[in-house]
């Protein structure tokens, strides 16, 4: 193999910055094809760095938690937990919203972005799709944990059955199933078929028979060809325009399950697109989560340069800002309907026993995330990172406010009751990080975590990786 | 000339395999491919590549709207009918976005599988992966193949006619 002597160099441009002092690089100077393709592909070849084996047995370890109180849930059932009547709905729901919700952004940044012809995708949509699709595993698996039964989980399914019997289509639980469930597949599709060209990649890399034969395998045959690379792009590029609806329909879908109940403080038609832009919101965030130590630990500061940690900030606060208007209206449309249970909910909400609960949500939604406005922190990784945190956190609390808080003082107040979690109900939120980060670690460490195949092709089109 | 697959000149820029790439169709050639680490844009069409694929996954998709459809109004309407509070059986507004979510589904995995069975894939072993260079196909080189199927294939001509488009190399791919 003789040297990459003629590949383009991208050392005709230097550090620069907008006149506003945002960072516009979207790839550091002297990037070659071949400096992407070592910096890219030789990871998932090599022996995985210390950091990696700390992550991963931390994350294995939490999974070990979740597989121990998922048995014991499946022994004992859910009386397990914290639930009762009236808050049927309790951790399942709220950690169930959460994740569908972390998972949106990872299609917002393959989809919508890769639509409006935004460059800076590029080195963090793999990443993202991931996110995607480990954070829809563990959403998916909420529901059916917190069925009675979950071993009948298949009786949500339209299929001609031995009792006659067929799903209620008319039912927002039932469209649940059909949204996450496509949401899954289109979402494993589009992140296979952008990953075959790279595993080719690793494959023709791979120096030990047993790599090359793994990644020979999972890349199907793949060998550039145009006319296969034809096909693949407009493949690609309608996946990303039929994804681009999944990512507003998805979490719509999920907010009918509250909104056309007629509970007060879910009974509210602001509830999809707040549902949305708070999905986004917590999905950039739980990307920045992931993106800044990963980053940090295989230093790929030349391929996801601080440009793109900028542009997540910015998008958080603007999906944060949606969120936070979201809040009022809520408060605002109580007041306005003269309802008096909309009112006592809103009251009971931010002044009754769950009132601190309320307030840690404004403060972590709301209050935190204004620090964004700032250019020094957007461009800091660390505090970026400790903001991020706090809007993860912050998201969680939402769910835990409008599904918990509204169900716990029914109409008659014979039906009031408090729900506290149990020890069960925290491994399980916690065990669910556990086997998203699992799913994480093993990602980094066998695929290709950037785009390659995108990434030269920025390396080939300069002008593209600098404008603003 | 049942032995060799066909001609393979190496080059070390997208330019030059688009100027190639349009010289070998202007001279006639129609049985070649190019091959790059990345779309190159303007390469199918250069070569002469059409595809079908969007109209498959109109069809795919409308197959997946109309047949969801069907089956709520079947299930809901026909096989099972329940009063919910005297709303019609066949209430298509909750219909609604089950046949979007199928309607998403079936052209989403039309386009996965039409894309990779138009192209051939999976297919493990090509003649092209008995060249040792063109693993650089993956990384940083770009190729064009000139087969021997083309009917204006001779292999001393086509030879001399990829040499003078200025290759890295020139190497003729077993079958």
């Amino acid at each position: 193999m003789n040297a990459p002597d003629q590949s383009p160099l991208t050392s005709d441009f230097s550090p620069s910055t907008s006149p506003l002092g945002y960072p516009t690089n979207l790839l550091a100077p002297a990037q070659t094809y071949e400096t992407v393709n070592k910096t890219i592909a030789d990871i998932p070849l090599k022996p995985a760095p210390g950091p990696w084996w700390v992550g991963f047995i931390i994350a294995f370890l939490l999974l070990m938690m979740f597989l121990v109180a998922v048995t014991w849930l499946f022994w004992k059932g859910v009386g397990i937990w914290g639930i009762n009547i009236p808050v049927a709905w309790g951790f399942a729901i709220v950690n169930f919203v959460w994740w569908v919700g972390i998972a949106h952004a990872g299609t917002f940044i393959s989809a919508i972005l890769l639509l409006l012809f935004q460059p800076w995708r590029t080195a963090i949509n793999r990443f993202t799709e991931a996110m995607t699709l480990f954070a829809v595993c563990c959403a998916g698996l909420m529901p059916l944990l917190h069925l009675g039964r979950p071993w009948v989980f298949y009786w949500l399914l339209p299929y001609p059955d031995t009792m006659r019997l067929w799903p209620q289509f008319r039912s927002p639980l039932v469209w649940d199933v059909f949204a996450v469930g496509t949401y899954f597949t289109i979402s494993l599709l589009f992140w296979y078929l952008g990953l075959v060209p790279d595993l080719a990649t690793v494959r023709d890399r791979a120096k030990k028979l047993w790599q090359k034969k793994v990644y020979a395998f999972f890349a199907l045959g793949w060998r550039n060809s145009a006319a296969h690379w034809q096909r693949h792009q407009i493949a690609y590029l309608l996946l990303a325009g039929l994804a681009t609806p999944l990512v507003l329909s998805v979490h719509s879908v999920v907010s009918f399950d509250f909104s056309v109940a007629i509970v007060p403080g879910w009974h509210s038609t602001i509830f999809p697109p707040y549902f949305v832009a708070g999905a986004i919101y917590s999905g950039f965030a739980m990307s920045l989560n992931i993106v800044i130590p990963v980053r940090k630990i295989y230093h790929l500061e030349n391929l996801i340069t601080d440009r793109y940690l900028n542009n997540m900030a910015n998008i958080m606060l603007v999906t944060g800002m949606i969120v936070a208007y979201g809040y009022f209206i809520e408060a605002l449309m109580a007041w306005y309907s003269g309802d008096i249970f909309e009112i006592y909910m809103m009251i009971n909400r931010a002044f009754g026993p769950y009132g601190w609960v309320f307030w840690t949500l404004m403060l972590c939604n709301v209050l935190v995330p204004q620090t964004l406005w700032s250019a020094r922190i957007r461009r800091n990784p660390v505090l970026l990172f400790i903001v991020a945190l706090f809007i993860n956190a912050g998201m969680w609390i939402e769910r835990f406010v409008i599904v918990i808080t509204s169900l716990h003082r029914d109409y008659p107040p014979a039906m009031w009751a408090m729900f506290y979690p149990t020890k069960w109900d925290w491994m399980t939120l916690f065990g669910s990080v556990g086997l998203f980060l699992t799913l994480q670690f093993l990602f980094i460490r066998f695929v290709p975590m950037i785009s390659i195949s995108e990434t030269r092709e920025l390396v080939a089109e300069p002008e593209k990786a600098n404008t603003l | 000339m049942s032995e060799t697959y066909g001609l393979l000149a190496e080059f070390s820029t997208p330019e030059a395999l688009m100027h190639a790439a349009e010289e070998a169709y202007a001279a006639g050639f129609r049985q070649m491919d190019g091959y790059a680490p990345f779309p190159v844009e303007g390469l199918p069409e250069a070569l002469g590549k059409k595809n079908r694929l969007p109209l498959l996954v109109l069809i795919g998709g409308i197959i997946g709207g109309l047949g969801a459809y069907f089956m709520e109004w079947y299930a809901n309407a026909i096989s099972y009918p329940i009063n919910i509070g005297g709303r019609p059986t066949n209430s298509w507004p909750s219909f609604i976005p089950i046949t979007f979510e199928l309607t998403v589904l079936c052209a989403g995995l039309t386009a996965f599988f039409a894309s990779f069975a138009l192209n051939g894939l999976p297919r493990p072993h090509h003649p092209l992966f008995s060249i040792p260079e063109f693993d650089r196909a993956s990384q940083d080189r770009f190729f064009l193949c000139i087969e021997t199927k083309d009917p204006k294939f001779h292999p001393n001509e086509t030879r001399a006619f990829l040499q003078q488009l200025n290759p890295v190399s020139i190497t003729e791919v077993p079958e």
